[in-house]
């Protein structure tokens, strides 16, 4: 068995119904989980991007994306390791606000972790933090003490650290390659 | 001027203007309003009304496969459309171009659990290479010249529009049919790299020891003549593949046979002398490679394919040639060298000679004891003059009639290969009749398969569709009693079958029938059934302890070889 490493996978593809079950079939089949997931629509207008994180070898992740980006209204698809890609999870903490109010270094933890506070109420207080997954974790690790109610952490969104834009590229090619059969329709 | 239709009208349209002239299917309560359309438009659109959701894919497959045009299905919602999911799963295994039609509820009533409701995009997606629903009547155009044209392209398999009830009704303008000829996201040919082939044309002509496998794409690709003329120009040796067997003529010098499980033995011991393999449109199927960790370990591999996740899939490729097949060969064509490899070739012959002995003399003529399978595989070919359009079924039937079947012409071998459907034989041969009329089908079949999907004798009585049924009928599930045998100790678990009456059955469908119980009855019956102007059904009574021969267990090298029942393969030193 080859080491797993965890592989970011970008996926562009077609604004249609039933892209992510596509998607997540093929991961299925090869018995693959996937960490974290996050899709919204990409700079390019009607194109979604989906962003996916999972533990695998290397030949197994290029399989899954391969297959994936066959999948007729998959425009491209790509997997990185964390090395190629500037990375960001997003965290929000609820935390009874009584608890918090009586932690003396309440400013230091905050300054140290870099969070913010989005809400406080008498009863709750919210706070957020960005980061890699361990930092928000050792936040959550640290709040933990204040008795958590409610703990959600966003899936990876990431851009490469490449100077291309491969999918502009891809679209501007493939457009262009529509001109000309256009063209040659035209003469027939 | 405005030229209102209905959505129904629209499909049907779209469909004569794709070209389609025959589609199978059945109809129901959410695809009504399409057959009302049919009624009208039955002289230029022929529908072929199955017994059984599952015939019409299977027809379709076989029309398809031996017409290269696509394969078009009706059906209705809910329950046809869970019939159709085998067949689906068959097309998209062995890479054929269905276009296939479910009805659907009402877009309202979408999700609700209403009646004969079904969640066909949900299951269909996995099994097909686009699944689509059409929610409204604007949509069919745009969405049946995807259809084709996905289905059709790059590497073909089966597409399927689910065509909701309200969008079957809905009025819509008709402004003519424009097929479509580009999605954005889809680039089914890609363009070939000359530096590729520059290298791939270096390694065939560095190569003494070269070796083509021969796929199922060549015949997708309608690269036949390249085939032939890259293996003679450089004296290539060609084995094939299941799928790829009627891609060179059998009798072609360079054609050494089959790979794999059920395959040729020179073919299968030349993989571990060969230096360098050049696949060609085919997939390498655990059936064909046997123990991938141990298969054509010293070889370089050039492998030509239209589909770029093939590559390096199961076996590491040196050379991997993205592109169709057809236009890879005719650029690789000039680059190569014209030469001789007599010695290598020769070095065939030892082996071809091993299972001549020991095995094909054996099955094909035996001299006593019951019928066997190859004989009669043999003769029935020999009586058509190698030249009729072999279709099987699953099992023994389906190894023996293709190993001992000769081919003259493309196109000439419908099976099912990578599903290994059992029941696909009979509603395949005819879709094959339909597609190629002017051609014999020979049909082979087991007495368990065919009994899978004998409703569609129907379809042969309601429109006379001419198919020449060879039942070898062994009482058993043969290849399973086969495997039984071999490695369960001979415990026959569910194996064995008390069968009726088949000639009174084919007699009940109007099909002249006869019973072949011993060797001497065997060349006139099957002179009768190829002269008979109609189909024919021979129950050829065959021995119930057949086997098919040589055969390499599953997963196994390629060299552990069972040759006999108490023989195995030792290797030429
Ligand atoms: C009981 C049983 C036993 C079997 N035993 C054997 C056996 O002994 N030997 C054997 O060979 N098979 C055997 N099979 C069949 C086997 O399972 C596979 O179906 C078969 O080997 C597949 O052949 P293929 O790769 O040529 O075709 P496919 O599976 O149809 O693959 C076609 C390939 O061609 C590519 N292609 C498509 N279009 C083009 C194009 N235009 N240009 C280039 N490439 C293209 C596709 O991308 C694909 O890679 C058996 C099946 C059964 C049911
Ligand atoms: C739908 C389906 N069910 C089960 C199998 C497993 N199977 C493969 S071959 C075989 C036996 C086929 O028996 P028969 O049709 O009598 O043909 P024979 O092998 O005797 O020629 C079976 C059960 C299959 N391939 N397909």
């Amino acid at each position: 068995m080859e080491e797993k490493t965890l592989y970011t996978v970008s996926i562009f593809t077609e604004n249609r119904v039933g892209m992510l079950s596509q998607i997540s079939i093929i991961f299925n089949r090869r018995k693959l989980n996937i960490e974290t997931l996050s899709v919204s629509p990409s700079s390019i207008e009607g194109v979604h991007k989906f962003t996916i994180t999972a533990h695998s070898d290397e030949s197994t992740i290029d399989k899954i994306v391969k297959q994936i980006e066959k999948r007729i209204d998959v425009l491209k698809a790509f997997y990185y390791t964390d090395d190629e890609i500037v990375y960001q999870e997003i965290a929000l903490y609820k935390v009874p606000t009584a608890q918090l109010l009586a932690e003396p270094n309440l400013e230091a933890i905050i300054r140290r972790y870099n969070a913010r506070i989005l809400e406080i109420t008498p009863e709750y207080t919210v706070l957020e933090k960005s980061g890699h997954h361990e930092e928000t974790q050792s936040l959550f690790e640290e709040l933990k003490r204040f008795d958590i109610r409610q703990f959600v952490r966003s899936g990876r969104v990431a851009v490469t650290k490449c100077t291309s834009e491969y999918v502009t590229e891809f679209l501007e090619q493939r457009n262009q390659c529509k001109e000309e059969l256009q063209e040659e329709w035209r003469h027939q | 001027m405005s030229n209102q239709i209905s959505g129904a009208e629209a499909l049907v349209k779209s469909l004569i203007a794709e070209g389609v002239d025959t589609v199978f299917g059945y109809p129901g309560g959410a695809i009504i309003p399409v057959y009302d359309v049919l009624y009208d438009y039955s002289k230029e659109l022929n529908h072929i009304l199955v017994r059984h959701e599952q015939g019409a894919t299977h027809a379709a497959e076989g029309y398809s496969r031996v017409s290269g045009r696509p394969g078009v299905v009706i059906v209705t919602s809910g329950p046809a459309a869970t019939n159709v999911i085998t067949g689906l799963s068959d097309a998209i295994m062995d890479s054929t171009p269905l276009v296939v039609i479910t009805g659907q509820v009402s877009s309202a009533f979408l999700g609700s659990d209403a009646f004969q409701e079904t969640d066909v995009l949900g299951i269909t997606q996995p099994l097909t290479k686009w699944s689509y629903q059409i929610r409204s009547a604007a949509d069919i155009q745009w969405a049946v010249s995807r259809a084709f044209y996905i289905a059709t392209t790059g590497r073909p398999g089966p597409v399927v529009l689910d065509f909701a009830k309200n969008a079957q009704l809905e009025k819509v303008e008709w402004t003519g049919y424009k097929k479509c000829r580009y999605i954005r996201s889809y680039i089914p040919e890609p363009e070939i790299s000359e530096q590729v082939l520059n290298e791939a044309a270096e390694l065939i002509n560095q190569a003494e020891r070269p070796m083509i496998f021969a796929g199922h794409g060549i015949e997708l690709s309608g690269a036949e003549q390249e085939l032939r003329e890259i293996a003679e120009k450089a004296d290539i040796p060609v084995a094939s593949t299941l799928l790829g067997k009627s891609t060179l003529p059998t009798t072609h010098r360079l054609n050494v046979g089959m790979l794999g499980m059920h395959g040729n033995v020179a073919a299968n011991m030349a993989t571990f002398r060969t230096d360098v393999v050049i696949a060609i449109g085919m997939r390498f199927d655990d059936r064909v490679t046997g123990d991938t960790n141990q298969f054509i370990k010293q070889a370089k591999v050039i492998h030509i394919d239209i589909d770029s996740t093939e590559f390096g899939k199961i076996i590491p490729t040196d050379v991997a040639v993205h592109g169709d097949a057809r236009n890879v060969l005719q650029r690789l064509l000039p680059k190569i060298n014209q030469v001789r490899h007599e010695e290598w070739i020769a070095s065939f012959d030892a082996d071809k000679q091993i299972e001549q002995a020991k095995v094909i003399d054996k099955e094909i003529y035996p001299a006593e004891g019951a019928i066997t399978m190859g004989e009669v595989a043999h003769k029935v070919s020999e009586a058509t003059g190698n030249k009729a359009i072999l279709v099987t079924d699953v099992g023994q039937n389906q190894m023996l009639s293709s190993r001992y079947f000769g081919f003259s012409e493309s196109r000439s071998i419908v099976t099912s290969g990578g599903l290994g459907t059992m029941g696909f034989g009979l509603p395949a041969a005819i879709g094959a009749k339909i597609g190629a009329p002017e051609r014999t089908v020979c049909f082979f079949t087991g007495d368990g398969g065919l009994q899978m999907t004998v409703e569609e004798l129907g379809v042969i009585l309601q429109y006379g569709i001419e198919v020449k049924i060879i039942l070898l009928n062994n009482n058993f599930l043969g290849m399973v009693r086969q495997w039984q045998e071999i490695f369960q100790n001979c415990r026959y678990s569910q194996t064995e079958m008390i069968n009726p009456d088949f000639v009174k059955l084919a007699e009940s469908y109007g099909i002249a029938a006869e019973d072949v119980v011993s060797r001497e009855q065997l060349d006139g019956a099957i002179e009768r059934m190829v002269k008979h102007k109609g189909s024919y059904l021979l129950n050829v009574n065959i021995d119930p302890q057949g086997m098919v021969y040589p055969m390499v267990p599953a997963g196994a090298r390629l060299d552990n070889i069972i040759l006999s029942r108490n023989e195995k393969y030792k290797k030429q030193s």
